[in-house]
């Protein structure tokens, strides 16, 4: 590898700084203007969530933020902005979780988790990458079938391969696009309870959710996105009133506090007349 | 400690190839791979018209070497230095260089049905080589062909890649259509020049466009050395870099991958390494797509293992394809491209088959 063993680890930022600022980012993609002036911070030691209907452009500032696309605006990490950044370098400060995660070998899931720990070849860290790959693959519930090829798993099964590698790669900051997005009830909460302990650790999650329950009981901030703009963005509590919601979304939404815990619960508001009635059997 | 092992599954749910497996195959395919190739090469040294006892190889071979052993007549040191080892030797580094090439081919696309063809070299090279033979070149004496070869591989990848590029990046999809229609155009060039060609140009150039190693020389394998060599020392540095690049362009950027220089660094070795092959011995087929292709299927897609045991492999595939095109016939010779395409062709069916079946696709 070129990677000298010269790269110091870079120090754990302090909890509760602004690990990632974003002002002004527009995006254009295809002559469509997909991001309108977006500010957001992410701070370590917050789960961040972007929240909103489909094409409001979470996705998009995920990938903006990840200098993937070509944006226009400010956006630093640590301090720094992203295009001054070497590519190898930014690989120990942030991991981005894609949302359809693929592989164009059979790599068993094992190799791919471990993949996760070539941005630290070459540095002291490296030292512990089998612990790391190890406690990574543990947490997502994926040590079962480490070693068989990716391309057998299940939809499920290969999300969470996926975010154990962007675990392993541990980074302050993590950027997950709908980590929740594939994974059944009993895995949505594990990975929502991942990026709390993340978090608690002191790193700054930022992560897309489609489901607005997730996001008000393990998130320290939301972001509600709309058409490209930031909507509004604070606690779930202050931001998740049912009407920016049932605006944002085209759907009416009540927000309901929790009958037993201090949570609130986000729930469509249905009419009766499409749920299921008894079969009337004529008897 | 506990911790530091490797994770295991519990034994009741048994996995077709545990990593430990694998590793234990590379070695052993490996060791199979260079001892066959041992065994092949010095085969190939004494069959033929002129047969060679095995102990005169030995003793020639130490006494060259400075260490006993004893000089043949001169007609069997001819025919063995002379004629047996350049054709071995040069049959060892057009095969490294294609089955390498073929691995770093098919991990730049992500595709396991990539080769050192798809983007054009081959013809690019064979546009050259066969403009040199027609236009009777000889500006560089016996490496005129190679040279012109090498360049014109060389300056179609560059277009190639050139063309290909839009919003600073390269799509894999374009560059392979880019690729196709590059191949067309290589096509109707060289056919054009063979009918630009006298009759005994026309000879020449059909013989080389079938592949063959039959003109080894010395002095060709000279030629070929320094590009092969480069070519195949670089390559493996990359490997690691090639294996992040599996996850997707983007997944291998946030791993620390500079994914713009790789992909250009990585299409210069395989145009080196092909051009290099193409201008000695002509367009033979098959030995990049599918050496690569059984390497991991045996022994994982790990690039660490694929891009030295590839190009050890091709190496082993040509020097036996060599034999047996030299000795099947004898006296006649058959042309080494049209046997390679002719094994190489319905084996790949199968795989393809066979591996679709077992992966249930390739993503």
């Amino acid at each position: 590898m070129r990677w000298r063993r010269s790269h110091a680890v870079p120090a754990r930022p302090v909890t509760g700084t602004d690990f990632l600022e974003a002002s002004g980012v527009s995006v254009r993609l295809g002559g469509r203007q997909v991001l309108r002036e977006v500010s957001l911070t992410a701070r370590t030691g917050e789960v961040l969530a972007l929240v909103g209907p489909n094409g409001a452009g979470k996705s998009t500032l995920l990938a903006a933020l990840a200098a993937d696309l070509p944006s226009t605006g400010d956006i630093t990490i640590a301090g720094r902005p992203v295009g001054d950044w070497a590519v190898a370098e930014l690989a120990r400060h942030r991991a981005v979780l894609p949302q359809h995660p693929a592989l164009s070998f059979p790599f068993h899931a094992a190799d791919v988790v471990a993949m996760g720990r070539a941005p630290w070849a070459a540095t002291k860290a490296a030292d512990e990458d089998l612990a790391v790959v190890a406690e990574a693959m543990e947490l997502c519930e994926v040590t079962a079938f480490a070693e068989r090829p990716f391309g057998t798993l299940s939809g499920g099964e290969r999300a969470r391969v996926a975010l154990a590698r962007v675990l392993a790669q541990r980074t302050p900051l993590l950027m997950l696009d709908e980590p929740t997005a594939a994974l059944d009830l009993r895995h949505q909460e594990l990975v929502m309870r991942v990026c709390r302990s993340r978090a608690a650790s002191g790193d700054a999650v930022v992560v897309v959710l489609h489901d607005l329950g997730l996001a008000a009981a393990y998130c320290d901030r939301v972001a509600v996105m709309n058409d490209g703009r930031v909507a509004a963005c604070g606690r779930p509590r202050d931001v998740f009133a049912a009407e920016l919601l049932s605006e944002v979304y085209r759907q009416p939404v009540d927000v309901l506090p929790h009958p037993s815990r201090d949570e609130l619960l986000v729930v469509p508001r249905r009419s009766e007349a499409l749920s299921p009635q008894p079969i009337w059997t004529g008897r | 400690m506990a911790v530091l092992t490797r994770p295991r599954p519990s034994a009741k749910d048994g996995s077709p190839a545990p990593a430990r497996v694998r590793r234990g195959r590379a070695a052993l395919l490996t060791l199979g791979m260079a001892a066959g190739l041992v065994v092949v090469a010095a085969v190939s040294a004494v069959l033929g018209a002129y047969e060679i006892p095995f102990g005169d190889l030995f003793a020639s071979v130490l006494h060259r070497v400075g260490l006993g052993g004893r000089e043949l007549d001169r007609v069997a040191e001819s025919v063995l230095w002379d004629i047996r080892f350049p054709r071995v030797v040069l049959a060892v580094l057009v095969g490294a260089s294609l089955g390498c090439a073929g691995a770093l081919m098919q991990g730049v696309f992500g595709n396991p049905l990539a080769d050192p063809g798809v983007i054009g070299v081959s013809s690019g090279a064979a546009v050259g080589a066969v403009g040199a033979i027609s236009l009777g070149l000889t500006f560089f004496g016996n490496w005129t062909v190679a040279f012109c070869g090498f360049v014109s591989g060389l300056i179609t990848v560059a277009a190639v890649y050139l063309l290909s590029r839009g919003g600073g990046r390269v799509e894999v999809v374009t560059l392979i259509l880019t690729g196709i229609a590059v191949n067309a155009f290589a096509g109707a060039a060289i056919g054009l020049l063979m009918y630009s060609a006298d009759n005994g140009a026309l000879t020449g150039i059909t013989f080389w466009q079938l592949g063959s190693l039959a003109s080894a020389t010395w002095p060709k394998v000279l030629a070929v050395l320094p590009c092969a060599l480069i070519g195949l020392l670089v390559a493996p540095r990359y490997a690691r870099r090639l294996d992040l690049l599996a996850l997707g362009e983007r997944p291998a950027r946030h791993l620390g991958v500079n994914v713009e220089r790789l992909r250009v660094v990585l299409i210069l070795v395989v145009a080196l390494l092909t051009a290099a092959a193409v201008a000695v011995s002509g367009v033979i087929g098959f030995v990049g797509l599918v050496v690569p292709h059984l390497l991991r299927m045996a022994a994982g897609p790990g690039h660490r293992f694929l891009i030295p045991g590839s190009a050890l492999g091709g190496a082993l595939v040509l020097v036996s394809a060599d034999l047996v095109a030299r000795t099947a016939a004898a006296p006649a010779e058959l042309p080494l491209g049209v046997l390679t395409a002719l094994l190489g062709s319905p084996f790949f069916f199968w795989l393809l088959r066979a591996t679709r079946r077992k992966q249930g696709g390739w993503a």
